[in-house]
């Protein structure tokens, strides 16, 4: 079982690499990633938010959305999975809310670093990629709590890494047309292409 | 004002580009681009939400007080990629199923909120809906770029039918394995770019 869940943890943070292998979270990913100061808020604030938003969808479906996940309530004939993208967008938006509030009451000086990001994260892909993502692979809680972990450590770990490179070609020279965001790009790429020899390509 | 028509529809493609200038929607574009097909679909269902969502919003936009904007917007989206997801489920479903979790994340693509709130929000229906088309014509205009070469160069198909005979079924073209590698696709984008930017200086980024 602890294997099991370690395999899931190692498999989304390196060889299922949100931003990296699936390109989710992408214009969040390319937008902040000019410092390794705020990329790291950045990802700090996504580990935090997908650790909580992948297990809390995962009972929503499973307790409300399912066929016959409502058979608690006495109706067990009805099946809401329709509703899913409406529900998880929802129940993400709700704790984005949520956790910005707590964090700003309990604790100001980790709101000023995650604070300005968290609102940012809502229409985020790779948060609500990773809760369709737990849909489609049927994870039980336990699963998907270790799913939530890896795939927020991953982003982290991908535009940490993006940030140290995009700082250092702040002195290089590339043709115009590829200053910035072309570069940028590029630069991604050649991550991306590291990643996959974890896979073993 | 068919002068306003044709700039709301067409400027999207090559001087505002939402993914090229403003770096919006990359986020479900590259996954579905190696093949032709699967971008097609893509391409029509993201400018079905975003030319419906701004005519909605900006319909209703009187109506909505400006603290729970966000929240109407997402829902209003969110319905209308629910219907698309079904409607692809209905009648093609393996194409739904190869697109997986991409037509869900269409909620979250950045272009259909950056046009409800950057355009709807203050621009009658008519104009809206016409932006909303032109910006998933942009958004198509990339897409379709880069699965074509991929599927071209990586399968040797254009739209599933065979055109560089492979070595593999006694063709002559050798296909090139890196294009089938989503990876590919961040190289192909970069090349647009300093495409679109050398032919448009002033996109070029000041250093």
């Amino acid at each position: 079982m602890i294997a099991h869940l370690f395999e899931i943890v190692f498999r989304s943070l390196f060889i299922e690499n949100l931003p990296l292998s699936f390109f989710l979270g992408m214009c969040t990913f390319l937008a902040i990633s000019k410092t390794v100061k705020s990329a790291v808020g950045l990802g700090a604030a996504v580990l935090v938010l997908m650790t909580i938003t992948v297990p809390v969808n995962n009972l929503i479906l499973n307790k409300m959305l399912k066929a016959g996940a409502l058979a608690w309530a006495g109706q067990a004939e009805i099946d809401l999975t329709f509703l899913g993208l409406l529900c998880y967008i929802g129940t993400i938006a709700a704790i984005v809310q949520i956790l910005e509030m707590f964090l700003d009451r309990f604790s100001p000086g980790l709101y000023n670093t995650l604070g300005i990001f968290l609102p940012l994260l809502t229409v985020n892909c790779a948060i609500l990629g990773g809760s369709l993502f737990m849909v489609e692979r049927d994870y039980s809680l336990v699963e998907s709590m270790a799913y939530g972990i890896g795939a927020g450590g991953g982003f982290f770990v991908a535009v940490v890494l993006l940030a140290g490179i995009r700082e250092k070609l702040e002195y290089a020279d590339p043709p115009a047309g590829l200053r910035g965001l072309g570069v940028t790009f590029i630069s991604a790429g050649l991550i991306a292409l590291a990643f996959m020899g974890l896979a073993g390509f | 004002m068919a002068e306003r028509t044709r700039d709301l529809l067409l400027r999207s493609i090559i001087e505002r580009n939402p993914i090229a200038l403003l770096v919006l929607g990359i986020c479900s574009a590259l996954a579905v681009t190696s093949q032709l097909i699967t971008a097609a679909v893509m391409f029509v269902c993201v400018t079905l939400v975003v030319a419906f969502s701004s005519l909605t919003i900006s319909i209703v936009r009187h109506q909505i007080p400006s603290s729970v904007r966000i929240g109407i917007q997402i829902t209003v989206i969110a319905t209308l990629v629910i219907l698309v997801d079904q409607v692809l489920r209905a009648f093609y479903f393996d194409l739904s199923k190869q697109l997986s979790i991409y037509v869900g994340l269409i909620i979250t693509n950045c272009i259909v909120m950056g046009r409800a709130e950057g355009f709807a929000m203050s621009n009658p229906p008519i104009d809206s809906f016409l932006d909303g088309i032109g910006n998933g014509l942009g958004y198509g205009f990339v897409l379709m770029f880069v699965a074509a070469v991929r599927e071209l160069f990586g399968a040797g198909t254009f739209f599933g039918m065979e055109v560089l005979p492979l070595t593999t079924n006694g063709g002559w073209y050798l296909r090139n394995g890196f294009l089938v590698l989503p990876v590919s696709a961040f190289f192909l984008i970069a090349l647009l770019i300093w495409f679109l930017r050398t032919i448009d200086p002033v996109q070029q980024e000041e250093r």
